[in-house]
């Protein structure tokens, strides 16, 4: 028997990705998915239920498909896409659900995978310049997105010891970079004037998105367990970010960002304050760990930038998405999922 | 001897009386040093040779600065960098720059003399630590250009969180070889990539006295650099400076406006009053003379996550006292402020 998975937020970028990843798995049988909004990506076989974000229908889901992974990408990790309350209510409190869902005596769940943030270790001037999945944070949390995702760690962790017999991996991914995510570096790099902080270039670190599911497939394979940075090799300062876009920076005077943060956001320009902080300290990540336990990165942070670019220009140039988007239709997928008239092939 | 580095042959030739034990050192490392000048060619950088100057340092920069910096980077991916940046924020380009605008200020208004200099490792991990003075202190600069022009491999500077905290200061800072004191940091630099790192363990303290306390040291923080080098098997060299308290003697100190500035002392110097507003940027010509001491090893075992506190202080003490001795010596023996 393969592998039953459940994956939260399916129509999330991340969701979507690791839902397509899955389904090439031929030790994959079922992928639930779910999440408050339909898909965004092309799937499939993945079964995508509807619920509320906080979870609230997830202990019936998980007794009756009786999935043995979880794999949790339902994070918001950009404040700038939601109230502070709807954070709260998504990371904390849909976190919460999850593992007292997982954690009911039916649950056979023996696999989790939670997608977490760098931004956990914060970026303040006292830091070091690398941290290591056990450096401490040097100052207490400031932004609920870092303090909402300090709380779901923790969940992560009282689980992981509950439950010694799941293998419990968080993975700490550093700034997402590729073709297709879009964030708030990824919006402040396509403005015409690239935001900076005056007087700063701090150096950054980033991930390509494909490297963002290979790792979440490598601990699902190998069932690591544990805490993980996912990032790429090198820092680079963000004056270079800027000029593999082509593109000028714009400085931003370095005090009072909550005086200019919200007028600039209604031109357009979103900064939320965690960006702020990184444009003007940066931050590093030891990926060794999970080096170490095998994982090759397929590109360095300054090739994550570069691929970004690329695709960012090729949008330029026709001027609209390079695919059509897609939508999701339920009766076209219900078709396809489950009507006789469909030809299956036999799996197994 | 257009390759020979010119502090060696000064301090060679006018110091011979002087040197007592350390002349056979000093006769030694010119070779040595020659020897590296000589398959890097970066000389003083004077006519036809400005030109081979000017490319070699970049070629130079990611030979010395790419291993260690790549070290994690072995599988060969494509790393589409456009600047020389290393993961500390430090750029040789700019480090080369700023030598050849330093290199007259070095030779010329400090007339920095070395002794002892062949101490200073060629290759492998070393923690540098030395006293600190001056309200804009000139000794991190010059111990820097120093060992960078003649030894040819980099000098990373610690320092406090300070230098990171302000614009401007912390982005000219990082470029230019400082690193924030942070363990994590120092342990990297020194255990991973066996580079030579510079701290003063006074920290603001030392630059902050006034010259009615010059030459005394202050305490030697809490010992954390001894810490650092045990935990990276790293030997530490001390250095003492004579000269620097002169470049910039702070006459009394206003810490309310330190404090509305946050910054750690804000000084009124001898400087400002002989010039003026210059005054806060223009250092005197005090000749500065650097000693290089004999280098401490630690007989314990590195990667440790701690170490004995006692040793770890008495070990922090003795490298204080040393120090101590040391300025007090070159005291005794300089004629002048000025000529040294």
């Amino acid at each position: 028997m393969g592998r039953r998975v459940l994956v939260t937020g399916l129509g999330s970028f991340w969701g979507g990705r690791v839902a397509q990843a899955l389904e090439s798995d031929p030790s994959v049988d079922v992928i639930v998915g779910l999440d408050t909004r339909e898909p965004t990506v092309e799937l499939e076989r993945t079964e995508f239920v509807r619920t509320d974000e906080g979870y609230s229908i997830l202990s019936r889901i998980v007794r009756a498909t009786q999935v043995d992974t979880i794999v949790h990408t339902f994070l918001v990790v950009d404040s700038s896409l939601a109230s502070s309350r709807h954070v709260h209510e998504i990371n904390v409190i849909g976190t919460m659900n999850l593992f007292a869902a997982a954690s009911q005596p039916e649950s056979r769940v023996t696999d989790v995978v939670v997608k977490s943030s760098t931004l956990v270790y914060g970026s303040t001037y006292r830091d070091p310049v690398w941290f290591a999945e056990d450096t401490p944070r040097s100052s207490s949390p400031r932004h609920r997105v870092e303090r909402s995702l300090i709380e779901v760690e923790a969940y992560v962790r009282d689980y992981a010891l509950d439950n010694p017999q799941v293998a419990v991996s968080t993975l700490r991914f550093s700034n997402v970079l590729g073709s297709d995510i879009v964030t708030p570096i990824t919006r402040a790099l396509t403005l015409p004037l690239v935001p900076a902080v005056f007087g700063f270039d701090p150096r950054l670190q980033f991930v390509h998105e494909d490297d963002v599911v290979r790792a979440i497939m490598f601990v699902l394979d190998r069932r690591l367990g544990g805490v993980f940075n996912v990032a790429g090799d090198g820092l680079l300062p963000w004056s270079e970010v800027a000029a593999i876009c082509a593109k000028r920076l714009a400085p931003l005077p370095p005090f009072g960002s909550r005086l200019y943060a919200r007028p600039l956001a209604r031109l357009g320009v979103d900064l939320p304050p965690e960006l702020i902080e990184l444009l003007t300290y940066g931050r590093g990540v030891d990926n060794r760990r999970l080096k170490r336990a095998g994982f090759e990165y397929q590109t360095t942070s300054a090739g994550a930038v570069r691929s970004f670019a690329e695709a960012a220009r090729l949008r330029g140039a026709l001027g609209r998405a390079d695919r059509p988007p897609y939508h999701y239709e339920r009766d076209v997928e219900d078709f396809f999922r489950h009507s006789p008239a469909v030809v299956r092939e036999q799996r197994g | 001897m257009p390759l020979m580095p010119r502090s060696q042959t000064s301090s060679s030739s006018r110091r011979k009386a002087r040197t007592t034990r350390n002349t056979g050192r000093l006769v030694a490392v010119p070779s040595a040093a020659e020897r590296r000048a000589g398959d890097r060619k970066v000389s003083q950088g004077k006519g036809s040779e400005r030109a081979a100057a000017e490319q070699e340092p970049t070629e130079g920069s990611t030979a010395k600065t790419r291993p260690s910096e790549a070290a994690p980077t072995t599988s060969g991916l494509d790393d589409p960098r456009m600047s020389d940046v290393d993961e500390w924020g430090r750029s040789e380009q700019l480090r080369e720059l700023v030598r050849r605008i330093y290199d007259p200020v070095y030779e010329h208004w400090f007339r920095v003399e070395w002794d002892g200099f062949g101490r200073i490792p060629t290759e492998g991990g070393a923690l540098m630590v030395a006293n600190h003075a001056g309200a804009i202190p000139a000794d991190a600069p010059s111990i820097m250009h120093g060992i960078e022009r003649d030894l040819g491999r980099p000098v990373y500077g610690l320092a406090d969180e300070i230098f990171k905290r302000i614009p401007v200061v912390n982005l000219a800072w990082s470029r230019l070889g400082g690193v924030q004191a942070h363990p994590d940091n120092a342990y990297r630099l020194l255990r991973e990539q066996q580079q030579l790192v510079m701290v003063f363990p006074e920290g603001s303290k030392g630059p902050g006295k006034t010259y009615s306390e010059r030459y005394q040291l202050r305490r030697f923080g809490r010992g954390g650099f001894v810490q650092i080098a045990m935990r990276s098997g790293v030997p530490i060299i001390p250095l003492s400076i004579v000269g620097s308290e002169e470049t910039m003697p702070i006459l009394f100190k206003l810490p309310l406006l330190a404090r509305a500035l946050g910054v750690p002392y804000f000084p009124v110097t001898a400087n400002m009053l002989a010039l003026g507003p210059l005054g806060i940027l223009v250092p005197f010509p005090a000749k500065l003379h650097i000693r290089v001491l004999e280098p401490v090893r630690f007989d314990v075992p590195p990667d440790q996550p701690r170490y004995s506190r006692s040793r770890v202080m008495d070990a922090s003490e003795q490298i204080r006292q040393t120090i101590q001795d040391s300025l007090h010596d070159m005291l005794r023996r300089r004629r002048g402020v000025w000529s040294g």
